[in-house]
């Protein structure tokens, strides 16, 4: 058996429609307004390596408790926190403050942000706070996400997603979903013999059957050979996020600090 | 407890002597080399010295197969994937399990008469798990390679180890996980350690002291042909493994033996030259182990595209002559016919997709077309095919196999370093995914839970017409598969995947005609055998062996 593409799910709109290749030359303008520029990263690492790596090193985890590399800060999380801490310093004077200009301050970000490689990716992180107020609100996404117990069961939980997705990756899907959605996590939509038609999220497939998540929120597991349509959508329902390049940068600061159990 | 009277006891110990099931493992050269002649036994890796795992036996037929039912299931101790391949000789079954035992099993109850374990060495280094799969008989001996790169000769009847001698050096990652081969009153075995920079070969030992009759190196050394298709000193570390059974021809008396990737796998740019005989069939004299011919599938490999696979032997008519031919489905994703008595190339076809060659020349070599850096190669790392036992039917004129569908990698050549016992690889690969990051297929299933889907590959099992190459038919799976193939006389086909299902196919068309949910991997092929009239079909799934039968 084998399985066709179905995309009758969500109507793109048409500007949308130019989005679905990130190699795309208008998707990377699009990518570049949440993101550093690779000048910044680079002028970054000369900052970085003559005003902080003889504290945190080269790695970045010279200090306890940070992991500047792997953006585990104690005393920051979004980009702002982190002009906060440089510029006016923390701890008592543990931690300096540093007088940068502000091409220089936007550089060392960038530099951390791109995990210290200079051919990285450097997403911007913005606000929790603000952020969790536009997954609530604006940014529409506790209608489908479930987070700590609330919302949903339909969209996959993201109480730990911090955990386990990368800033670059959650920058990715908020922009793009389409090029984000894994493929086990592809709608699915059939139709049985009885005449039910059954939409949801894929869980498990085998040969001969799936699991779902309907949009009942119902566990069903469904014979394929009961079923006289079955159709795997490559479109999410998700759509391309219309929020600002800083509500992103905050949406993204939100979900970093999703890490599980509170 | 009543005793028993004396000459019940003669009675007993009479009928023993004249029932033929009890008359045990006395399996002889020249039954094995007649294997064909009684299926109820399951003498040798393959069934037969021409390795068709093809049964004679037609008890079980496309009419009763939904009568099959679970009679008994052997579960193993011990963690991983199980890939052992069971001998059933006279109502024995011999099957080892991980890491180096070896079981004596009652086939028609799954009652263990007998286990016999040898502990590997620590210094055992195997890549891709404590595989082993499955022992050769002789006389009223059985015969096992070991994780530690020695091969061990136990008695069949009780267990007992007789001789154990040392095949290559653990401590430089030589390892044995094949099932050796029995020929004449020798043992041959070849070794593993591909990953590390071993320098390959294949043995012959006395089957009755142990003593080593021969050697063949899979990579010639200095003055030897074939020595200036490696630079420098290559040659010491190249790899070239040979891991999985051969097969035989008695009239040519010749062996013959796929032989694994060179080494480092990835980065061909550090072993210029054809890198012979790694990627090869090499056809051996049975008694002196000297090399008769060769044909290399895959010439200074990037990929890791070891041939492994078995050398499925058939004699059929070609352009309307009589032959003797060599079947061979290759990790390359190529399908091979060559003359097996002089290794000559007749025809290759691919039967996945495949990008890294254009196409075979006339003498089958390929025509190279490496990928740009960061670019998809088809077939993936784990290959079009893979080491998993293919089936010849004689019957449907058909070659059957578990191929790999739509799965690509992108590999990342790297310089290495050879150290002695230490991986030796050239770098890495991903898997091609549709997203970023996504899960990809891997070496074996350990999860319940499908989440990289058929996005990353799917398997199938094909029914390849040998003389045009093309697919008869196709039976596809949502995941890929690791099982291999079993035909019988009565045109049904016995294989599984990955996802647990046990399918009986119509060898002839395809047709699913039973199945059966085993729950978890299937990564052997299955075999079949008859007790006291009853045929019964034994597959590994998981951690347990399940032998059906026909319901009573």
């Amino acid at each position: 058996m084998r399985f066709f593409n179905w995309t009758g799910l969500v109507c793109y709109a048409a500007s949308v429609m130019l989005l679905s290749g990130p190699e795309q030359g208008l998707a990377q303008d699009y990518f570049a307004d949440h993101r550093y520029t690779s000048e910044a990263i680079e002028a970054g690492s000369r900052v970085y390596v003559a005003d902080c790596a003889l504290c945190h090193g080269a790695n970045g985890d010279g200090v306890d408790g940070v992991d500047i590399r792997r953006g585990s800060f104690r005393n920051a999380r979004s980009d702002e926190d982190l002009r906060r801490v440089i510029t006016t310093g923390v701890d008592n004077g543990r931690m300096p403050a540093f007088n940068l200009g502000a091409a220089e301050l936007e550089g060392v970000i960038a530099y951390m942000r791109a995990g210290f490689d200079p051919e990285g990716v450097a997403v911007k992180v913005g606000d929790a706070a603000r952020g969790q107020a536009l997954f609530e609100g604006a940014g529409d996404c506790a209608s489908c996400h479930r987070v700590h117990g609330r919302g949903p069961r339909t969209a996959p939980d993201l109480s730990e997603i911090g955990l386990v997705r990368t800033p670059a990756v959650l920058q990715r899907t908020l922009l793009d979903p389409s090029a984000a959605l894994l493929p086990i996590n592809r709608p699915i939509r059939a139709v049985t013999r009885g005449g039910e038609t059954i939409q949801g999220r894929r869980l498990n497939e085998d040969t001969y059957t799936v699991q779902l998540i309907d949009s009942e929120q119902r566990l069903r597991s469904l014979v394929k050979a009961d079923l006289v349509e079955y159709e795997v959508s490559l479109t999410p329902i998700m759509q391309p996020t219309t929020l600002s390049s800083d509500e992103v940068a905050d949406l993204v600061g939100y979900l970093l600090s999703l890490k599980g159990l509170p | 407890m009543k005793t028993v009277p004396h000459t019940w006891l003669l009675a007993l110990a009479l009928t023993g002597l004249l029932a033929p099931h009890h008359l045990q493992a006395q399996a002889t050269y020249d039954r094995i080399l007649n294997a064909s002649d009684e299926p109820e036994n399951w003498l040798t890796y393959n069934g037969t010295y021409s390795s068709q795992r093809h049964s004679g036996l037609r008890q079980i037929t496309a009419a009763n197969v939904r009568e099959l039912e679970s009679k008994w299931v052997l579960q193993n101790q011990v963690f991983g994937a199980w890939q052992s391949n069971p001998i059933v000789v006279d109502g024995i079954m011999y099957v080892t399990q991980r890491p180096n035992d070896v079981m004596a099993v009652d086939p028609v109850t799954g009652r263990v008469f007998w286990v016999y374990r040898h502990t590997p060495s620590e210094n055992a280094r195997v890549c891709c798990g404590a595989n082993n799969r499955g022992v050769a008989v002789l006389d009223d001996k059985v015969f096992m390679g070991t994780l530690d790169a020695r091969l061990v000769a136990i008695d069949a009847t009780n267990g007992r180890p007789l001789w154990d001698v040392e095949v290559a050096d653990v401590n430089s990652a030589y390892s044995i996980t094949m099932a050796p081969l029995v020929v004449k009153d020798k043992v041959i075995v070849g070794v593993g350690g591909g990953e590390y920079g071993i320098r390959g070969l294949v043995a012959a030992y006395d089957a009755e002291t142990g003593e080593e009759a021969w050697r063949f190196y899979t990579i010639p050394g200095p003055g030897e042909p074939g020595h200036d298709t490696w630079d420098a000193d290559d040659w010491e570390h190249g790899g070239a493994s040979v891991w999985v059974t051969g097969s035989y021809d008695a009239d040519l008396n010749l062996v013959y033996w796929g032989v694994g990737n060179p080494g480092p796998d990835w980065n061909p740019a550090q072993r210029p030259g054809d890198n012979l005989y790694s990627d090869s069939v090499i056809a051996l004299d049975a008694d002196t182990g000297e090399l008769v011919w060769h044909f290399q599938f895959t010439p200074n490999d990037a990929y890791d595209y070891d041939s492994v696979q078995v050398p499925v032997l058939v004699d059929m008519e070609w352009n309307g002559v009589p032959s003797k031919l060599m079947m061979w489905a290759n990790r390359n994703g190529y399908f091979y016919v060559l003359d097996r008595v002089t290794g000559e190339f007749l025809t290759g076809t691919p039967f996945v997709r495949v990008n890294w060659s254009s196409g075979l020349q006339e003498n089958g070599r390929p025509i190279p077309t490496p990928q740009p850096a960061g670019s998809p190669t088809w077939p993936g790392n784990q290959g079009g095919t893979n080491w998993y036992p293919p089936s010849f039917s004689p019957r449907t004129g058909l070659f059957y196999l578990s191929a790999w569908e739509d799965y690509a990698t992108i590999y990342r050549p790297e310089e290495s370093v050879f150290t002695p016992g230490r991986a030796f690889l050239g770098g890495g690969f991903d898997v091609l995914t549709p997203t970023p990051g996504a899960p990809g297929v891997g070496v074996g299933r350990t999860s319940p839970i499908n989440n990289w889907t058929d996005a990353v590959g799917h398997g199938s099992v094909i029914a390849i017409d040998p003389r045009t190459g093309e697919a008869r038919w196709k039976f596809e799976q949502f995941d890929v598969s690791d099982g291999g193939m079993l035909t019988t006389a009565s045109d049904l086909l016995f294989t599984g995947g990955r996802e647990g299902h046990f399918h009986g196919l119509d060898a002839r068309t395809g047709e699913l005609l039973w199945k059966a949910s085993l729950g978890g991997q299937i990564v052997m092929a299955p075999i079949t055998y008859m007790v006291d009239g009853r045929q019964y079909v034994s597959v590994i799934s998981g951690h347990t062996l399940v032998t059906f039968g026909l319901r009573d």
